[in-house]
């Protein structure tokens, strides 16, 4: 497929690293010579040097035959702008990357429309909701939600005393009541597909499908449940801090925002009225033990460095604050990160390339079975993908066991008429399911894929 | 330096040579020359099990290629390219002498043209092919072709492509380097079957037209026969001398023609310079030789001929210009450093350099008459940034200290001056002849051996662009840690 990115900073970057490992043929634009030669040097995509509003730039990108255009400068307008001269030019699809608050309230489906966008995409706010869903559900490091919200799939991570450990799959599922299926296990750098047999350990990382309610279930059965946060302190005050502060006021925690700049300060205490907004440096252990690090239930670390994010978020750890939040957005860092201990690390750019390549596989296959969700889970080692089910996939009606997959490949779950079904042997899948599919280290774009 | 990946390249290298001569290998046993067949044979099995030990012995865990490998991979490529290419001449005895074998294909890959044979004629069908099939593969480049062929998953791959493409910018037409180089080829090949066509039109042979567009496809200059294209009609001579200015266009305006993207290519004031340059040059040589020729056309078909040959660094000739007065020498001598068009098979400084350098020399101008004024330097419209300027202000010192150490080199041989500075700027910007003993009509068969192995240093040196055999003999490069 013919892309076109524009800008490429942090998160174009990791836009267009994603789409040319996923073979598309990648354009590059940036108004920065120095960057548009460095991406064009690592990866296997066209430069082109100029902005992305100007005309000519765009058709010497080739803008007519592009079929999906996607704008991630750090200006909004520019990005809006862009979008619809692109449209205008001939781009099938167009993304813009909007994350000002003023254009995602009410005034975001207004601009979609007018602008023809296909989709507009805000790292912090999706960044803010991941956040989000992990303070509600503190026992896990990760949680994502396929269609519907009749499943989720989540990870965890087994501490020492966890009462999993040595214990194999079968008898764990025997013994508990919750409908679940362990679906992926992460060891080290390996990641398994596990049977009934796997045994796990302590420090795997195991992912987990269920129903929300189900989940809730398990969690309180096995005892790894933690509270929910209420109290939350919030290091920093960007953007993304206002998404999440705004969400965790809504249902009801008390939020503390600790910010470095004055004005800053007074601009978030006028849109957030219930949240406490403390001027200092967050980075003074003085100042974060004074508003009470020690009684905590959870630590948010947003600040701009990646480098003050991990030091602080340790130093809350140390604190035994039961969940700590981290933002990395340098890969490496979060590799770094995760070796010393913290468990819950969030990239932004992460989550906005995860939905850019759901949206281009969804694209390339809009006829056949399509790509409803797609998630990278146990660091990019596995994706769950989310299939709507069409006639085209001719191995309906036939019980999974039967079913010839290829390795390393699982149905991790099926959802029929709203209601979830855990798989076992005797299941089948059915025109008009939602299934959702488990692959490890291999790429999925159709249904029909997964059959051998 | 990540040296299995650069040896197991090389080995790929290996493989591809021994598939290329399967060409002169049928053409051999088409003619009948079967001494030379078994050449062919023997070199291609030794190549083929060679390759392969290489490529499975040194299979790489780590696929990643940095400008460091890409640079390494490309110069000794050349160099072992040229060692195989030299076997046929050397086992089937055709040209006895090894180093002269070996500068026969260094002379062949790198489309310089300049020979040490002094009886073509006398030579082997199937040798003559190879020798010009040699101008074809070394004009676009091999691993360019390798790119073509083989996958690669890396993006930086594109290193490799820079080393060997010419020009100082090297920029992408479509996303995929793989797609890249596939247009590249496609275009070059399509090009040389037209050729072919029109050669055969004007009542060439077959094998003639053959070998002659490879020459010209790759702006190489092997000639079958002793006196080059003198003895051809002019009507053959015209279609030549319009493929070799074809040949030295940038391949991607053939490409944004293609796509119908006329205007862009209507816009090129390289291509513009180029062209202006040929009009001028060869309208004061038309001017110059008249009295010998007595005859307007002779003397115009002669002159364009010649231009087009040294300015696309070819090589044909169609006359003994060695014979013509000096101003109409002078000029061809200059042209012999300006080359082709950048990303055409021409060799040469590039007519983009040298169109950077004189815009540089006009800023630099202005600025000593308005010393606080801003100013950059544009071309078609948009401004080109420093440090590619200061890549053509660099590469230009280094292109005439290097031709400057190889003449003084060539001094000590026993020849007169303009021998001797010709002999070194025609091989380094892969012209093929030079004036005095080395004419058109003359060979390099007098240099000694020592000189002749300076000489092919000096066109692959010239062929890559300097850097990458800088580097490859840089000790520095193949230290495992730096």
């Amino acid at each position: 497929m013919n892309i076109i990115v524009v800008g490429c900073g942090k998160i174009g970057r990791t836009i267009v690293s994603s789409l040319v490992e996923e073979k598309h043929n990648v354009v590059a634009i940036d108004n920065n010579i120095n960057v548009i030669n460095e991406i064009s040097n690592i990866f296997d995509v066209m430069g082109v040097y100029g902005s992305g509003t100007d005309c000519e730039t765009l058709i010497e990108a080739g803008v007519e035959n592009c079929e999906l255009f996607v704008s991630a400068t750090s200006s909004d307008e520019l990005n809006m702008l862009s979008c619809y001269i692109a449209r205008k030019m001939g781009a099938a699809h167009t993304i813009a990357r909007i994350r000002k608050p003023e254009y995602n309230m009410k005034s975001q489906g207004f601009l979609k429309e007018q602008l023809n966008l296909s989709m507009s995409i805000n790292p912090e706010m999706l960044a803010a909701r991941e956040m989000f869903n992990i303070l509600k559900l503190p026992s896990a490091v990760k949680i994502e939600t396929f269609s519907g919200k009749s499943f989720e799939i989540i990870e965890i991570i087994l501490k020492e005393n966890s009462m999993f450990c040595g214990k194999r799959l079968t008898d764990i599922r025997s013994r508990m009541k919750a409908k679940f299926l362990v679906c992926v296990v992460q060891r080290g750098e390996n990641v398994y597909i596990p049977d009934g047999n796997f045994i796990l350990e302590e420090g795997d990382k195991i992912g987990l499908t269920a129903s929300p309610s189900e989940i809730q279930k398990f969690l309180r059965s096995s005892g790894i449940d933690k509270k929910q946060a209420k109290n939350i302190m919030i290091l920093g005050g960007s953007k993304l801090a206002y998404y999440l502060a705004k969400m965790l006021d809504a249902s009801g925690n008390r939020v503390k925002i600790i910010e470095r700049d004055k004005n800053n300060c007074s601009s978030l205490s006028e849109s957030l009225p219930k949240a406490v907004i403390i001027h200092g440096d967050g980075a003074q252990q003085e100042l974060l033990l004074e508003e009470g690090l020690d009684s905590l239930d959870a630590f948010v670390s947003l600040t701009g460095m990646d480098e003050e994010n991990i030091l602080i978020s340790i130093f809350a750890a140390t604190h035994n604050v039961p969940t700590v939040i981290t933002k990395v957005n340098r890969d490496e860092l979060a590799g770094m990160a995760s070796k010393l201990g913290l468990d819950c690390i969030i990239s932004p750019k992460k989550i906005v390339s995860d939905i850019l390549l759901q949206y281009a596989r969804a694209l390339e296959n809009s006829r056949g079975s399509n790509v409803e969700t797609l998630y990278n889970i146990m660091d990019g080692k596995a994706e769950v993908l989310e299939f709507n089910v069409k006639s085209d996939f001719k191995q309906t009606d036939i019980p999974l066991k039967d079913l010839s997959l290829k390795p390393n490949i699982l149905i991790a779950g099926i959802v029929r008429d709203r209601k979830p079904i855990i798989p076992s042997g005797n299941d089948e899948i059915k025109v008009g399911d939602k299934v959702i599919v488990l692959a490890a280290n291999q790429r999925l774009n159709d249904l029909r894929d997964i059959i051998k | 330096m990540n040296r299995r990946m650069v040896i197991y390249m090389i080995g790929q290298i290996i493989k591809l040579e021994a598939v290329l001569m399967v060409l002169p290998l049928i053409v051999s046993a088409c003619y009948r020359e079967f001494y030379c067949s078994i050449a062919f044979a023997a070199i291609i099995i030794f190549s083929l099990i060679s390759g392969f030990t290489l490529t499975i012995l040194f299979k790489p865990k780590n696929k990643i290629i940095y400008a460091r490998e890409g640079f390494a991979i490309v110069a000794l490529a050349w160099i072992i390219l040229s060692l195989i290419g030299a076997l046929p001449f050397y086992i089937s005895g055709e040209i006895p002498n090894f180093v002269n074998a070996f500068f026969e294909t260094v002379s062949g890959f790198t489309t310089t043209g300049s020979t040490i044979l002094n009886d073509i004629e006398s030579m082997s069908r199937s040798m003559l092919f190879w020798r010009s099939f040699t101008h074809w593969i070394g004009g676009m480049g091999v691993l360019v072709l390798i790119m073509a062929i083989i996958p690669t998953d890396s993006g930086r791959a594109i290193h490799i492509l820079r080393a060997e493409m010419a020009g100082p910018v090297v920029g992408k037409i479509v996303p995929k380097i793989k797609e890249n180089a596939k247009i590249l080829y496609i275009i070059y090949l399509a090009l040389t079957i037209v050729e072919i066509f029109f050669l055969l039109m004007g009542g060439m042979p077959l094998f003639d037209s053959i070998v002659h567009s490879l020459g010209t496809a790759g702006t190489g200059g092997f000639g079958i026969k002793a006196d080059s294209l003198s003895g051809y009609s002019p009507y053959l001579q015209w279609v030549i001398t319009i493929f070799m200015l074809i040949f030295a266009i940038n391949f991607n305006l053939f490409y944004l023609l293609l796509i119908r993207n006329f205007s862009t290519v209507f816009k090129n004031t390289e291509l513009w310079c180029f062209f202006g340059t040929v009009l001028v040059a060869s309208g004061i040589i038309a001017y110059n030789i008249f009295p010998i020729y007595q005859n307007f056309g002779d003397s115009l078909r002669h002159s364009v001929f010649q231009v087009a040959s040294i300015m696309s660094t070819t090589g044909y000739s169609s006359t003994d210009f060695n014979l013509w007065p000096e101003s109409a020498k002078g000029i061809l001598f200059i042209l012999m450093f300006i080359g082709g068009c950048a990303g055409s098979t021409a060799g040469g400084l590039k007519m983009s350099r040298v169109l950077l350098m004189f815009k540089m020399i006009i800023k630099d101008i202005r600025k000593l008459l308005h010393p606080r004024s801003v100013e950059s330097v544009k071309i078609e419209g948009k401004a080109v940034d420093n440090s590619t300027l200061h890549g053509v202000g660099t590469y230009f010192a280094l292109y005439i200290v290097i031709i400057s150490i190889i003449f003084i080199i060539l001094s000590f041989e026993p020849f007169d001056f303009q021998t001797n500075l010709t002999a070194a700027v025609t091989c380094f910007n892969n012209v093929g002849p030079g004036f005095g003993s080395i004419g058109p009509m003359a060979s390099f068969s007098e240099y000694s051996d020592f000189s002749k192995i300076i000489l092919s240093a000096a066109m692959l040196f010239g062929r890559l662009e300097i850097y990458p055999m800088l580097l490859a003999f840089y000790p520095r490069t193949w230290m495992k840690k730096n």
